[in-house]
């Protein structure tokens, strides 16, 4: 039953992107098309989680163990940035098909602060899931809410790449053109999501 | 020579204004304008790190071979960062619990480390602390103003003095709301430049 109010949560209620906002610039640099979106979605996604489990790992059995928590930003974002350049090296040898889909986005996601984001909070936050007391994740709940919480970026992405599709063909005002009218569609989107809360 | 000076710290303001033009560092832009002074906060903190970032990259710009040049650059961003975070516990420890996880996320601001990149890499110490005086100072402008606009629509107050009884549209400190704002601004922006 946690699990589920966990992905819950993560995916629809507290979406990273439309309430958090988590991740604004590759959302608003490469939502222009839906296949360049959805690219993007599968190589977050798949950042995220492994970043998580690693961060994870190192922050309780080498940070937590030795009292260095005050390091957390620095070791976080090196790991980050050292494991998606492991990525794209394994990818470009493994799946060359998955690392043509994917290749462009991976060296991108370093500096997308959703990364860095999830980790943080994974990491020093507590949550509160349903009727059960605030308490840090364990393991398992991180691992699933930093899947959850990517499928929710990946989501509001390809929902926004397909509203900015039609933007495309419409005639909006001159000084609306671009970004203005894609920022005026994303507060209309994260209303719809305002819908959501309440639920867990 | 010193116009060019000049030149360098006065174009974060409006020509390459990083939040209307450039449109970087968007995650904090949205996140922390809640009021008037987050968003003021914020844009000093970014600040900060922005100008000191700045002048130690420019001093060991040419030391650091080209190959680790960004791991190298956000090593030295993620330290300043740690001290901020450091500063910010011990004097004001309520504004940094206020603004949260985007104290740390300023290691991933696209305005740091771009700046570090395109500008402080390649000029000398004193230009690279200008241009980052400069662009921090456009930065803590368009937040702090992005702040007024949603603090006065969503609660009725600016900088915490309300003079409205009640409460204002309090969409406008939501979520929605920081989108909302930001893109009508950023069309005045647009307005406001073009007749110049």
């Amino acid at each position: 039953m946690e699990f589920f109010l966990i992905i819950i949560s993560a995916i629809f209620v507290n979406n990273i992107m439309l309430s958090q906002f988590l991740g604004t610039c590759p959302f608003l640099g490469v939502s222009g098309k839906i296949s360049t979106a959805t690219g993007m979605a599968g190589a977050v996604c798949f950042v995220i989680t492994l970043a998580t489990l690693v961060t994870y790992l190192i922050n309780k059995y080498l940070l937590v163990a030795f009292s260095l928590e005050f390091l957390q930003t620095i070791a976080f974002i090196l790991v980050i940035a050292a494991l998606v350049q492991m990525v794209e090296i394994v990818l470009k040898k493994i799946s060359p098909s998955l690392y043509q889909a994917l290749g462009i986005f991976l060296p991108l996601i370093t500096t997308n602060c959703a990364v860095l984001g999830v980790a943080l909070n994974v990491c020093t936050k507590e949550f509160t899931f349903g009727s059960a007391a605030a308490h840090a994740l364990n393991l398992g709940e991180s691992m699933v809410y930093a899947l959850a919480t990517a499928i929710g970026y990946g989501m509001a992405l390809i929902l926004f790449a397909g509203l900015r599709e039609h933007l495309e063909l419409n005639s909006v005002p001159k000084a609306f053109k671009g970004v203005p009218i894609a920022l005026v569609t994303c507060g209309i989107l994260a209303m719809a999501f305002m819908g959501f809360s309440g639920m867990v | 020579m010193a116009n060019d000076r000049l030149k360098v710290f006065t174009k974060g303001f409006l020509k390459e204004n990083p939040t209307f033009v450039l449109l970087l560092g968007m995650c904090p832009t949205l996140a922390t304008t809640t009021s008037a002074i987050n968003g003021l906060s914020m844009g000093l903190a970014t600040l900060f790190v922005l100008m000191l970032s700045n002048v130690v990259i420019s001093a060991i710009a040419p030391l650091v071979p080209d190959k680790v040049h960004i791991p190298v650059y956000i090593v030295v961003i993620a330290t300043f960062v740690t001290i901020l975070q450091f500063v910010m516990q011990a004097f004001t420890p309520e504004m940094y619990k206020t603004l949260g996880l985007f104290i740390p996320l300023i290691v991933v601001n696209c305005i740091v480390l771009g700046r570090a990149e395109a500008f402080a890499s390649k000029n000398g110490i004193l230009d690279s602390l200008l241009d980052g005086l400069g662009i921090g100072l456009g930065f803590t402008a368009s937040l702090t103003v992005i702040g007024i606009v949603r603090e006065i629509l969503g609660s009725g107050s600016i900088f915490g003095w309300k003079f409205l009884s009640g409460d204002g549209m309090l969409i406008f400190v939501m979520a929605p709301g920081a989108f909302l704002a930001l893109g009508y601004l950023m069309v005045l922006f647009n307005k406001i430049a073009k007749k110049n």
